[in-house]
């Protein structure tokens, strides 16, 4: 993959929305790699969350939103207890998620679901599918 | 003890064994409980950013109901339910701004929220109220025999200002099931996320974390698997069909809700147990211990 780093994309508004959706000091992550390193979906992630950290910092935008790691996440704060610096990995990647599902980007076609992924599965797990993968 | 009760979307249907075996054990244990009235869905997940507060008005609007009800604080029984619940409250306490526009976004209650209503969990209950000992006294059909794996996952442990127990090692269901004479196993996988709500898109993900969470508590002696929220349940009980297709190696184990437990252990009688709503059928190991 070839990347293009600028001064440009690093102060990007992408990055301070992330940053303000978030409510997280992303400069603070010196890349220790704990976050990756404890979250049980990151074999099925295309960028690891440290590189999503990383990525954020370079306003590398274009490869974030077409990441599949943001729709893996399942938000289960592992990464965010372990942190040594502090940081909200969670919160970063909901950011991420958010920038795209604030432009009626859904990741889920609730039209598009059969009657047995819809019928078989419980309130609970529909309401908070919906909430993190549809606007 | 009288306590205000929030039950939740899923525990009037696909979780009835949850909510049954909790409410007959509390009666057990002389707890007096009431649920809520006109009580909503509290959104089943935590708002992660920090402008979306439309999405902590349902959470805060259950605690308005428990005020409401002449209760200062909300027992649920659902992980999900009791982190949203307890971490919405969390926030509008240390941001009295944003709970004057939570307040506002809901002008047509009748009170506004204060910020006083505690969220507290059944387990916590148990463990520090009513004390785990004073269980045990009651435990008329003890778990004897019974090796009984606890899986915590994530809602009831995560993030810190949450949990009531230790995040990386709790032991809160672990010293439950020794008070009630079970065999407490101990396994790694007891806070490693199930997969959560990847569930109805991605149930393939689900059968891989179904696989090594289940395969860790079954290869540490573990007959039965306990839970404390409906999600896991579900992912862990019902997506064992998915796992046996992608595993062909895997193998079964009946998974429980910890209060079904402790309702067999104060002698609730078995309709309290709803234990039809199983997929992995419990009952053989259960009839094999005595405790059915």
């Amino acid at each position: 993959m070839r990347t293009n780093i600028s001064r440009h994309k690093i102060r990007s508004p992408f990055v301070a929305k992330v940053e303000e959706l978030s409510g997280q000091n992303l400069l603070a992550c010196y890349q220790c790699g704990k976050c990756s390193a404890g979250c049980p979906a990151v074999y099925q992630m295309d960028i690891l969350p440290n590189q999503i950290i990383r990525f954020i910092q370079l306003g590398l935008k274009e490869e974030l939103l077409k990441s599949n790691s943001i729709w893996i996440c399942a938000s289960c704060m592992t990464c965010n207890v372990r942190c040594p610096k502090g940081i909200n990995i969670a919160e970063a990647i909901e950011a991420v998620r958010q920038i795209l599902l604030r432009k009626r980007e859904d990741h889920v076609k609730v039209e598009e679901l059969s009657d047995s992924e819809r019928g078989n599965v419980p309130p609970i797990a529909l309401i908070s599918n919906f909430r993190k993968f549809t606007s | 003890m009288k306590l205000s009760y929030f039950p939740g979307c899923t525990l009037k249907n696909k979780a009835k064994n949850f909510e049954d075996s909790a409410l007959c054990s509390l009666k057990k244990l002389g707890v007096e409980v009431e649920e809520i009235s006109r009580w909503n869905c509290c959104g089943t997940v935590y708002s992660l950013t920090t402008d979306d507060l439309i999405h902590h008005v349902a959470p805060i609007r259950n605690l308005i109901r428990a005020k409401e009800a002449g209760s200062d604080r909300l027992m649920t029984l659902c992980a999900m339910c009791y982190n949203t619940l307890k971490r919405s409250n969390e926030r509008v306490r240390s941001n009295p701004e944003d709970l004057d526009i939570i307040n506002d976004l809901m002008y047509k209650e009748e009170i506004d929220y204060k910020g006083d209503v505690d969220v507290v969990h059944l387990l916590e209950i148990l463990k520090n109220e009513i004390k785990l000992e004073n269980i045990a006294k009651k435990a008329i059909k003890p778990l004897k025999g019974l090796k009984v794996a606890s899986y915590y996952g994530c809602y009831l442990v995560r993030p810190q200002e949450i949990g009531f127990d230790d995040m990386e090692n709790p032991m809160i269901m672990d010293e439950l099931m020794t008070a009630l004479g079970a065999e407490a196993i101990d396994f790694p996988h007891k806070v490693e996320c199930c997969g959560a709500y990847q569930t109805v898109d991605k149930p393939e993900i689900i059968a891989d974390r179904a696989n090594q969470i289940l395969s860790s508590a079954v290869k540490q002696g573990a007959e039965v698997v306990i839970v404390s929220c409906p999600l896991c349940s579900f992912n862990l009980d019902q997506r064992q069909k998915e796992t046996q297709q992608k595993f062909p190696e895997f193998k079964n184990i009946p998974i429980l809700y910890f209060s079904q437990l402790l309702a067999i252990a104060l002698g609730c009688p078995q309709d309290s147990l709803r234990l039809d709503l199983h997929y992995i059928d419990p009952k053989p190991i259960l009839k094999e211990k005595g405790l059915i």
